[in-house]
């Protein structure tokens, strides 16, 4: 069925993204002249006051924990394992506590957001842009065409920060921050819940909102490109249910180029997500790597990236096997 | 029906100078995004360019250059920022910060961009396969997240061109991808055969009868890249991961977030920083929007 | 098969019974930012049931226009601006959108002239038979029976059942054309319109694809506008020709006749122009180019590139008239004190 050549090179695709990925992020460190364990214990050491003697000692022993004093080829070698494995060791901000647990803990909370808001934007702006680029578009819906253009062209933390000044500061319907209230306890009840929803609404619809109008325009676009091909025309002439020729011919046809596009945004989408979530201070990845820069605990920040580059990429390869089900020249190469 | 040499003469004739500049008129009329795209970018930079003769460029943008966290008034136009910064001499640099840093990463993205994709498209074979290869990684790499990691390891030493530098890095697959498959599609038709025929060589062709076709590409390029350019540096300077010293747009953005300008209705302090960064995206979208039509014109050939 | 020996089709054009098709000077034009031009300027002619009908003339002459003309399928920027098309006597210009689908394939139908691209990429082709079935039949008809029809429709155009769970880009060109044509006569409509069947297929393919559409024509006994630029192959095919120039007709006979006595020199100079294997040499084509339907010569259209040309050519639009028995032709030559032998 899929061609095993084509599956192949995917996923020869994803590997070398993951191994750029996180070579790049093994180097660069390297080059740079900071030395995030020293400045680290430097912060430590203003903001709790204590003296700077035995600093040497203090690093050369977190250095010897993280591995730092082995020689480069040795360093990279067990940095791409530890890859591979997913051990991104211990955060140095919040030590003892791994990585790998603090990423757990806030991961729930960008899915629920960012998969929720990714889905509704590319179901509702996909059918909004498909109808939109059809011929016979109901006069009042071609509003929404500027209307995506502005929506799209803000970025989404704008309209969250706009969000926030009218319905939470002025209007004060949703709260302005965080996830869940400060004095609710978080448990499996309705109420809980509801709360979380209320949280979740403003930066959900930023994220919406910026990623709706995208999606719409590309696939008006594509709409109206596909209304051009020569099997419209002849769809029309063997006198076909308009609505058939809408479905069936048209919107089908122009889903694939749209696909495509869904996984191009995806870098676009990861970038709004973060800064959406600094901006409301959701405890998700986003929140998350905005807290590792301010505390400039490296290894977090590292295993935060490492996890999204993969997100993607498992993300993509997915994408990758559902496009030869949408199209059969794909399925059947040649046959 | 055989054509005469006559029919094939006509189709050969380039077209009048006077000719173009006509058409050119008349796409505009019809292209109301363009006009007004162009109309918001050229405010802006008058803005930016005038406004600097009523701000000391040295001082002002800076804080401490007046009383903290006071609205407009006929002193400081545009109010202070909570360290004292005058706004109005904050947005005046800060525009031309941000239009410089998108200018030079963009510049250099679509630089590299037109080298690679020519060159890919061009001459074909292994080369091709390299690039395109690269370039696929390049894109699926969310590019932002190591953007981030890369400016947090910089951090006090970031500056506006080393900024523009990290953006130029991951700003040239797109022009390469995109410049590669044009120059695909037209290295196949008839006049560059004929220009082969006539014998000019690679490089020649490349110039004087490639590159001129392409320049709606170019141009919807460049401008592809400067948006994405400004985007990327304004998410790195939100999170406070832009120069420390200069006011940039993004950078005020961040200040503004860090000293909690909503909550204490410093108004003016986020009111106006957006505005202008609405101003100059949607503009720069616009005009990206319609040069894009341009390039792909989507109404077929009438039989 | 290159020359006119090949069986000559009976003439029905002279007065037997009623036309299936009735074009009473159609015009269609087009809005462009230079002004309104007439891509169809008056045309008019009746098909008979079971006709052929060839229609010919360069680009841009207006006979793809009229092709979507007839299935009234003009979209912006151009538009029907006047006259009646009759199919059995209903005037379907005038009739309201959701009953022209329903005349769409099933009394007048057309295959396209790409039919590379004319087929749903995504579909299967029994599928894209089918549908068409679907959307004509008022009730719910089992889709079994549908699939039989589509199959039998396949198996009509010399294509394998098998054909039917293909896609499209798995056929040849060849073979996507039949399919075009299967769909066109699934549902044995009166008329069929083939706009140009054959111009993209090499000249094997485009032998066994005519073929297949005259033995189906034969066995259908559906009349035929056949839109082409290949006098050749119009000669092989039709029972009558229709020349048309610049958005007008110039001639329209039967096919016998113009080769032998052409009335129009447009025709003539088209006749002229086929390679014959007695002349060898260079090839001889006309003159000059058509006319911008911007800018139209006044009087007859032709007059500038015509070797015939009068003083009144250049003033005055020659009449469009019967000169001989079912013989209609548009030229000063053939009107009262210029008659040539």
């Amino acid at each position: 069925m899929i061609s095993r050549r084509y599956l192949v090179r995917r996923i020869l695709l994803l590997v070398t993204v993951m191994w750029t990925a996180a070579s790049i992020n093994f180097f660069i460190p390297k080059l740079s002249p900071r030395d995030p364990i020293r400045e680290r214990l430097m912060l430590a050491a203003t903001q709790g006051g204590r003296n700077q003697t035995g600093l040497e000692a203090m690093v050369e022993a977190y250095n010897q924990q993280f591995g730092l004093d082995q020689p480069l080829w040795k360093q990279y070698l067990t940095a791409m394992l530890k890859v591979v494995r997913f051990d991104y060791g211990y955060s140095i901000s919040q030590y003892p506590r791994t990585v790998n647990s603090i990423i757990k803990d806030a991961l729930p909370w960008t899915l629920g957001l960012g998969l929720m808001s990714i889905l509704i934007a590319f179901v509702i702006g996909t059918l909004l842009g498909a109808l939109l680029g059809w011929p016979r578009c109901p006069r009042w819906l071609r509003i929404f065409v500027p209307a995506s253009m502005l929506t799209s062209a803000v970025p989404a933390f704008v309209l969250g920060f706009l969000l926030i000044y009218l319905f939470a500061f002025q209007l004060k319907i949703f709260p302005l921050s965080g996830a869940y209230s400060r004095t609710a306890t978080p448990e499996w009840s309705l109420e809980f819940a509801l709360d979380i929803a209320k949280h979740a609404f403003l930066p959900a619809c930023a994220l919406v909102l910026f990623q709706l109008g995208g999606q719409a325009l590309q696939m008006r676009s594509l709409m109206v490109m596909t209304v051009g091909e020569d099997y419209i025309t002849f769809a029309e002439a063997k006198g076909l249910r308009p609505r058939r020729i809408f479905a069936r011919y048209a919107v089908r046809n122009a889903m694939l180029p749209q696909v495509t596009g869904l996984v191009m945004s995806l870098g676009t989408f990861v970038f709004s997500t973060v800064l959406v979530e600094t901006l409301f201070a959701y405890p998700g990845l986003g929140g998350l790597i905005n807290g590792s820069i301010q505390v400039l605990d490296y290894n977090l920040l590292y295993g935060i990236t490492m996890i999204l580059v993969f997100a993607v990429c498992i993300a993509t390869l997915i994408v990758d096997l559902i496009y030869p089900l949408l199209d059969p020249r794909i399925r059947y190469e040649k046959g | 029906m055989v054509a005469t040499a006559s029919q094939t003469a006509t189709m050969l004739t380039p077209r009048s100078r006077v000719g173009r500049a006509t058409s050119v008129l008349r796409y505009l009329r019809r292209n109301p995004l363009l006009v007004i795209g162009l109309a918001m970018f050229v405010g802006l930079i008058l803005f930016a360019t005038v406004g600097t003769f009523f701000i000391d460029p040295a001082k002002d943008p800076y804080p401490l250059a007046g009383p903290a966290s006071k609205p407009p008034s006929a002193e400081h136009w545009f109010g202070t920022d909570a360290q004292g910064r005058d706004l109005f001499a904050v947005m005046v640099v800060g525009t031309r910060l941000s239009l410089k840093i998108g200018l030079l990463a963009g510049s250099i993205g679509l630089a590299i961009g037109i080298v690679l994709g020519l060159v890919s498209a061009f001459y074909g074979g292994w080369l091709d396969s390299v690039i395109r290869w690269i370039v696929d990684v390049m894109f699926t790499i969310p590019s932002f997240l190591v953007m981030v990691v890369i400016a947090s390891l910089l951090r006090q030493y970031i500056s506006i061109e080393n900024m523009a530098l990290i953006l130029a890095a991951f700003a040239w697959p797109g022009p390469t991808r995109a410049i590669r498959a044009q120059v695909l599609s037209l290295r196949e038709r008839e006049f560059i055969r004929l220009a082969r025929l006539s014998g000019m060589r690679g490089p020649e062709i490349i110039v004087r009868e490639l590159l001129p076709n392409l320049t709606p590409f170019l141009l919807a390029g460049f401008v592809a890249a400067l948006i994405g350019a400004v985007y990327a540096a304004l998410g790195l300077e939100m999170l406070g991961l832009g120069s420390q010293r200069e006011p940039t747009l993004g950078m005020t953005f961040f200040w503004m977030q860090r000293f909690s300008a909503l909550l204490r209705n410093l108004w003016w302090w986020w009111g106006i920083p957006i505005a202008i960064i609405c101003v100059l995206i949607l503009s720069l979208y616009f005009i990206s929007f319609s040069l894009d039509e341009w390039a792909n014109p989507r109404s077929r050939r009438s039989r | 098969m290159t020359s006119t020996s090949t069986a000559p089709r009976t003439d029905r054009a002279a007065g037997t019974g009623e036309p299936v098709l009735s074009v009473r000077d159609l015009r269609v034009e087009y809005h462009t930012d230079a002004g309104a031009v007439r891509a169809v300027n008056g045309v008019s002619f009746d098909l008979m049931p079971g006709e052929k009908l060839g229609l010919v003339g360069e680009s841009g002459s207006g006979k793809s226009t009229i092709a979507l003309a007839l299935m009234r399928m003009i979209k912006e920027p151009g538009r029907i601006a006047g006259g009646q098309i009759l199919l059995h006597g209903r005037d379907i210009l005038r009739l309201p959108e959701k009953e022209m689908r329903q005349v769409r394939a099933a009394e007048i139908s057309m295959i396209p002239q790409g039919a590379m691209n004319s087929l749903n990429p995504v579909a299967r082709i029994e599928d894209q038979i089918v549908d068409t079935l679907e959307d004509h039949s008022p009730k719910r008809v089992a889709k079994k029976e549908l699939l039989e029809k589509a199959h039998a429709a396949l198996e009509s155009v010399g294509l394998r059942r098998e054909v039917g769970r293909m896609y499209p880009h798995q056929l040849s060109g060849g073979m996507k054309q039949r399919v075009c044509i299967a769909i066109a006569v699934a549902m044995e409509p009166k008329v069929l319109i083939a706009d140009e069947p054959t111009s993209a297929l090499d000249v094997v393919v485009q032998r066994q694809v005519m073929g297949t559409l005259l033995r189906l024509q034969e066995e259908l006994g559906v009349a035929v506008v056949l839109i082409g630029h290949d006098m050749g192959l119009m000669a092989q095919s039709v029972d009558r020709l229709a020349v048309m120039y610049a958005g007008k007709l110039a001639e329209v006979s039967p096919i016998r006749e113009i080769f032998d006595d052409p009335l129009h020199p447009y025709t003539d100079l088209l006749i002229d122009s086929l390679p014959k294997l007695e002349r060898r040499g260079t090839f001889r084509g006309i003159p000059g180019l058509p006319p911008s339907l911007h800018s139209l010569p006044p009087g007859c259209l032709f007059h500038p590139r015509c070797p015939k040309a009068m003083d009144i050519c250049a003033e005055q639009v020659p009449p469009y008239r019967e000169h001989r028995p079912n013989r209609f032709v548009a030229c000063h030559l053939h009107e009262e004190g210029h008659a040539t032998a």
